[in-house]
């Protein structure tokens, strides 16, 4: 059954990739009717992930693209030639219905094709328009290219990922076009609240750098309060904890091919249960010794802690190792693959993690379901993302009431 | 910084907020449950004006003893932990050993729009204060519990940490470095925490839009399946292709190894490439920047470059067929690297952005908050500190509503800081 939680709202949708696109797709899950425009001439390539790897199979084309189809399902997708007097037309007669009007363009790209905040606000003195950019609407770098890696770059996120002595390890995807798109949907749900409460429109500028910089929590302080960089030597050592102090905290090496677990001892009890869980091995690598009673004595220790932890996990299978700590209530686990977690981990598939759609191109395939469950209007995931145009005779027909003819029209002069 | 002032501003800008607007969420009432798991979710909502009361027992919150602590003299009012993701919250003691304890938290739950808490099943229902219960007084609150694999906890115990949720989630096997004798990584700030509560916050959110029509509801969030959903293609590559990725330095883990993105520059610092220049356009550029700083002639392979600047675009299938190409495309990223390494970074980042090519500064934390383009837009924010008796930076708000501002933050609660003044607006509702 289709969500009914913002079913009242509807969306008049330019983003594309995950970091705009991610957004949207939320709101469709929970109901909200987003009509997402393409260009015909371009066949919607404005969006790269239209034909752009992972391919479900040998074909090729803006139809089969995995991660435009993941992130935008739900959704309708209408062709619209924004080039064209009557195409834009078209395009004033869209907002005027919508609630929101939503993009990720660089900074000024909307405004030039004439629908700024200005004639956006004349068009429907509520509206609701959240423009989302790597740095911002203002500002020196206000026109700079961004995507995840580089809104993660300047941000801090990637500095943040590493051991001491290398290159920056950062994030191995887009953490930021994930994490963007979660505020820029934060952004239009805000705004519907108090929009709901205030009969009130605006407009909403965000900028996924800033997104990026409000995630580093405790060490930012370090540096305004204590004025300790995340620069200083020895850091930043990200596998380690010291917000909160925790020793042992690590990945360490399992047995097989590129095998790991994480443990993260968090209090003296948890110390105990760990040498507990390693039996002999304990006593003999002289983890007894009292100068590990104390969070003190192990945070100064561990570099000496992590090489014994090591020895231990090593020749050791990693589900084990994690499945005896967290018996005994020591945070553990093993660092699961894709296929381990997608298909191997009750905690996904029990939750209804990977709904399948049935796409009109590709066929079958399983995308990213919602990590919530709400308990009376829960999300739904049926449909499958939108072939270029596929939505163009309920948009153009049913919502803004042209006839079939004129329909057939616009498609001949290649409006849409 | 005069080389800043050459770029073109945008036409219309949005408006500066004011400095005490009451924010999008004004007169929303978040009941928090003191926990690690749920703070970062309240500070977004109270960043948007709601009123977020924590619930703290006698003793304070276990947050309130993880350092780092200020001018590093640990204390309950002085965790930089507390400090970050309190901020703007107002707190209660009760202590809900006790009857009156559990009649206050009670009587808070019945005035509230929203509960937010991370206990294992069964703790709350024991207290009376489940959502079931609860909901009886208060048919329209919005009960959110967010832990580590959903309230039935199928998959694993509340025992999990942010280390833990990032291996078993999956982020965690994409990040790390091509040499795979180092362990894969975890980025620091409790990534895996955050984007639980990205969600929680999307899901207040969107209950709150249906509560007129539905009333209100309980909303389950499971942190392993929120990072399970925030990991790309490792997920869907695997879901439509069956494709693994591996871990890489500083960039995306793919199926196949791609070239590195990352480059030491002259001052020790890193960038990140993006995508080096495939244009005649950004030929041109790249060969008048190389120029402009005299390094044109020890600079090897300019000639390719000036062969690049005959190209309209240097595509993939070029790159696959014309060997020439991937010769002109191999000097193009040599030339970027050959800059970067006679420059800082930043300059390297706004000189190859002035120039239409998108690249990244790698920058720590710190110096995002003192570069100038985040300190013109008001993005590091004072914030007053009784206990320092001085204001110190934080970061400001990401999103600007021009016409309803995010509330300028304000110092996290001492514990019990509200106790009496929530009291006495309980007993005059």
């Amino acid at each position: 059954m289709k969500s009914e939680a913002l079913s009242h709202i509807r969306i008049c949708d330019f983003t594309g990739q995950l970091a705009g696109a991610g957004a949207t797709r939320w709101l469709a899950a929970f109901g909200a009717e987003v009509i997402r425009i393409e260009d015909p001439i371009r066949h919607g390539r404005w969006d790269i992930l239209r034909g752009s790897p992972p391919f479900k199979d040998e074909r090729r084309g803006i139809e089969f693209g995995s991660g435009f189809q993941n992130h935008n399902v739900e959704k309708l997708g209408i062709t619209l030639n924004l080039r064209t007097e009557r195409g834009h037309e078209l395009l004033e007669e869209l907002v005027t219905i919508s609630d929101v009007v939503s993009e990720n363009f660089a900074a000024g790209v909307l405004d030039r094709m004439g629908l700024g905040w200005d004639r956006l606000v004349e068009l429907r003195p509520d509206i609701i328009y959240v423009s989302n950019c790597g740095f911002g609407q203002t500002g020196p770098y206000g026109t700079f290219k961004s995507w995840g890696p580089i809104a993660q770059a300047v941000s801090g996120v990637t500095h943040q990922s590493g051991l001491p002595g290398e290159p920056p390890a950062g994030w191995g995807f887009s953490h930021l076009d994930h994490t963007g798109g979660y505020y820029m949907a934060i952004a239009i749900l805000m705004a519907l609240v108090h929009k709901e409460r205030t009969g009130e429109g605006q407009w909403v500028d965000m900028s996924c750098t800033e997104a990026g910089a409000s995630l580093h929590g405790a060490d930012l302080l370090d540096w305004s309060v204590n004025g300790r960089s995340m620069r200083d030597a020895g850091r930043p050592d990200s596998n380690r904890s010291t917000s909160p102090e925790m020793a042992p905290h690590g990945v360490y090496r399992c047995r097989g091919e590129d095998n790991w677990v994480a443990i993260a001892v968090r209090d003296d009890r948890e110390w105990g249960e760990l040498k507990a869980e390693m039996g002999g091995y304990a006593d003999s690598a002289g983890l007894n010794d009292s100068r590990f009673d104390s969070l003190a004595g192990r945070m100064a220790a561990v570099d000496e802690l992590d090489a014994k932890v090591t020895d231990w996990t090593r020749e050791r299978n990693r589900f084990e190792v994690a499945s005896g700590l967290e018996a005994r209530g020591v945070p553990a686990s093993p660092v699961l693959r894709p296929a381990e977690r997608i298909d191997g981990d009750v905690a996904t598939s029990r939750w209804g993690l990977w709904p399948m759609v049935e796409h009109a191109a590709m066929g079958g395939v399983r995308v990213d379901g919602q990590p919530v469950h709400l308990s009376k209007t829960d999300w739904s995931i049926d449909e499958a993302s939108p072939t270029l145009g596929q939505h163009n005779d309920y948009v153009y027909g049913k919502l803004l009431g042209l006839s079939e003819d004129e329909i057939a029209d616009l498609k001949a002069q290649r409006v849409i | 910084m005069d080389h800043l002032s050459q770029v073109e501003l945008p036409v219309v800008k949005p408006t500066a907020p004011p400095i005490d607007a009451p924010g999008p969420l004004n007169g929303i009432r978040v009941v928090e449950l003191a926990h690690e798991f749920t703070a970062f979710a309240g500070r977004l909502l109270a960043d948007g004006g709601a009123d977020v009361i924590l619930v703290e027992p006698p003793e304070g919150a276990a947050q309130r003893n993880h350092g780092p602590f200020a001018e590093d003299q640990p204390g309950p009012e002085r965790s930089l932990s507390w400090w970050a993701e309190n901020r703007s919250k107002r707190s209660v003691v009760a202590d809900l050993a006790t009857a009156e304890g559990r009649e206050l938290v009670a009587s808070l739950i019945a005035s509230a729009d929203v509960v937010l808490e991370s206990k294992e099943a069964g703790w709350l229902a024991d207290l009376g204060l489940d959502h079931d219960q609860t909901s009886a007084t208060n048919p329209d609150l919005i009960h959110v519990a967010i832990t580590p694999f959903g309230r039935d906890g199928v998959g694993g115990t509340h025992n999990h940490t942010d280390l833990t949720i990032l291996a078993r989630g999956g982020p965690m096997w994409s990040n790390g470095y091509d040499d795979h004798e180092l362990a894969p990584m975890r980025g620091r700030g409790n990534q895996a925490i955050r984007t639980a509560c990205h969600f929680a916050v999307m899901s207040t959110l969107t209950a709150l839009l249906a509560r007129s029509r539905h009333g209100g509801q309980f909303v389950d969030v499971s942190m392993v399946a929120a990072n399970n959903v925030t990991t790309e293609f490792a997920s869907y590559g695997w879901l439509s292709a069956q494709e693994t990725v591996q871990r890489q330095t500083g960039r995306h883990a793919t199926p196949r190894p791609s070239e590195p993105t990352q480059v030491l520059c002259g001052d020790g610092r890193y960038l990140n490439t993006g995508v080096p220049p495939r244009t005649g356009k950004e030929f041109t550029a790249l060969l008048q920047w190389l120029k402009d700083l005299g390094l044109d002639e020890e600079f090897e392979l300019t000639a390719l470059l000036e062969m690049g600047t005959e190209y309209e675009t240097i595509s993939l299938a070029m790159l696959a067929e014309d060997p020439l190409a991937g010769e002109v495309f191999g000097a193009g990223r040599d030339a970027l690297a050959y800059i970067a390494a006679n420059v800082s970074a930043h300059e390297v980042f706004v000189g190859l952005q002035q120039r239409g090519i998108a690249a990244g500064v790698i920058w720590s934390p710190d110096e995002m908050m003192t570069d100038p383009h985040f300190q013109e837009r008001g993005f590091p924010v004072e914030v007053y500190h009784e206990e320092l008796g001085r204001s110190v930076l934080y970061p400001g708000a990401p999103i600007r509503f021009t016409g309803s501002p995010m509330r300028a933050p304000v110092a996290a609660p001492r514990l019990g800081q509200h106790t009496d003044q929530i009291r006495d607006e309980l007993a005059s509702r």
